[in-house]
């Protein structure tokens, strides 16, 4: 019998709530966090919406020489990890220390640092940056600042898949305590892009929203950015049994697959491969997944292929599962989406409690399987699965179990 | 050079053609380019006539900036041309 994987803590942060409770019960409630952007030069975005984390103090949880340390991306990831660890009740003593590890994922990472030291830099001709700016900025901050905080010394590592770099650094650990090398992992992702040079590179690409996320709906015309982070600890089902943890999941299945495509196109047969992988990996059928978490990112392309992808992939099961993409109350939190994503899917196995798609107003026939739109529905579900489908043609699926 | 005349070259470098091969009445499709480029030749125009131009990649139908041959590419952004020299 090979190891089996389950969820034990949750933490997020996200324009929706400053906490994985508060992110879930807006989330349940169809609250919708995208509004106008607050950050200097805001004025100059031809975009001006986002998902933005507001009323947010990092001094109320940082101290001083954190604060130097910390990207927000960082203190997201952090303050995810804080809240996770504490609802495991796990205690990293010496040896178990030496068995867990870190993988978070993250687009930009500490994209803005980069963008006010260059800003210093190049705009206010300052030939000196703050010491720290190095340390704050590398892809992997958050994931070595969890290592330290926690003391966890196995694997510590960060995955860059653009929007899919949540869902491959959960599948990693979930492959790391499944495969023997690991008991427990901090794994999730965080991202935090919306300064002006961030939102900027964006617009180039001319895929955005300025007026909102509809995803699925007829008259949906764009991405909406957003910013946030979640982190779970992943651990071996009879390590959690034994210490009698509250398991909130199983993590049954995990693949990953490319398109060999474009670079920003999506493709249907890369994300079918996917889905289908996942639900391979975890020896599940078809008909037991009941609820999936979409990537939805309410691009016209992305939202048609990717339900062509599930019927491909769930054949006559699709036209009865109930999607939803959440992007549109706590917008796209890029290389973090797949880890606030998880939030819903676990919600849903664990509660029987289906987030919703809001700003739904009118049905597209090319998004036509069994959406739940602008209410959460109450539905038993077994399976859920939460899709990521990156720019670079990179997808990677995840598939929950319901614990008893 | 006219507006035109600066269009067609815009769009036979990125189409990989000599302008002279660009036919007023034929589609972006026509001369081979894709979603991707015609965001790229967006840019280019922008760049070139110093103007805004409005243009959603999800729903180019809808966007007010007609894409649908050279000759609409051209008349819009003598349109935009115009519009963006009186407002300033």
């Amino acid at each position: 019998m090979s190891r089996r994987v389950v969820i034990t803590g949750q933490g997020a942060i996200s324009a929706l709530g400053q906490s994985a409770k508060a992110t879930v019960s807006a989330m349940m409630e169809g609250v919708c966090a995208i509004a106008p952007l607050e950050f200097p030069n805001a004025d100059r975005l031809s975009v001006g919406i986002g998902g933005q984390i507001k009323g947010y103090d990092p001094a109320a949880h940082f101290s001083r020489s954190e604060l130097a340390l910390f990207d927000p991306f960082t203190q997201f990831a952090v303050l995810s990890a804080r809240e996770a660890v504490a609802q495991s009740g796990l205690d990293f003593d010496e040896a178990l220390s030496l068995r867990s590890g870190v993988v978070l994922g993250s687009a930009g990472g500490g994209l803005q640092t980069q963008d006010e030291n260059y800003r210093l830099v190049y705009e206010e001709g300052k030939n000196r940056v703050h010491p720290f700016v190095v340390p704050r900025l590398m892809m992997n901050a958050g994931s070595s600042q969890l290592s330290m905080i926690f003391g966890l010394r196995g694997a510590c590592y960060t995955i860059a898949t653009a929007c899919a770099s949540s869902n491959h650094a959960m599948g990693q650990a979930f492959h790391a305590i499944r495969g023997g090398s690991a008991d427990v992992m901090l794994t999730g992702g965080s991202d935090s892009m919306l300064c002006f040079g961030g939102l900027k590179a964006w617009e180039g690409l001319r895929v955005m929203s300025s007026d909102g996320c509809r995803p699925f709906c007829a008259t949906r015309n764009g991405m909406v950015q957003g910013e946030g982070a979640a982190v779970f600890v992943f651990e071996e089902l009879e390590h959690a049994r034994a210490r009698g943890a509250n398991i909130l999941a199983e993590v049954a299945g995990f693949s990953m697959t490319a398109d060999a495509g474009d670079i920003v196109v999506p493709n249907k047969d890369g994300a079918a491969r996917a889905i289908s992988g996942a639900l391979a990996d975890g020896g599940l059928s078809a008909a037991q997944v009941g609820y999936v978490n979409a990537h939805g990112t309410a691009t016209a392309v992305n939202d048609r292929t990717e339900i062509a992808a599930l019927r491909t992939a769930l054949g006559p099961a699709a036209e009865t599962v109930a999607v939803s993409s959440t992007k549109s109350m706590h917008g796209h939190i890029m290389g973090g989406t797949g880890a606030v994503e998880l939030l819903p899917c676990i919600a849903a196995v664990k509660d029987g409690v289906l987030a919703p798609t809001v700003n739904y107003d009118t049905p597209d026939p090319e998004c036509d399987l069994d959406i739940v739109t602008n209410q959460a529905r109450d539905q038993r579900v077994e399976v859920a699965i939460s899709n990521a489908f990156a720019f670079g043609g990179l997808n990677a699926v995840l598939a929950l179990k319901r614990f008893s | 050079m006219s507006v035109s005349e600066k269009i067609r070259e815009i769009l036979a470098e990125q189409a990989l053609l000599s302008p002279s091969d660009i036919a007023v009445d034929a589609s972006l499709e026509d001369i081979g380019i894709d979603s991707m480029g015609v965001v790229e030749v967006i840019f280019a125009i922008e760049e070139t006539f110093s103007i805004e131009v409005p243009f959603n990649a999800n729903d180019p139908q809808a966007s007010a900036f007609d894409v649908s041959s050279v000759g609409a590419i051209t008349a819009a952004v003598n349109q935009l041309i115009a519009e963006q020299k009186a407002t300033g």
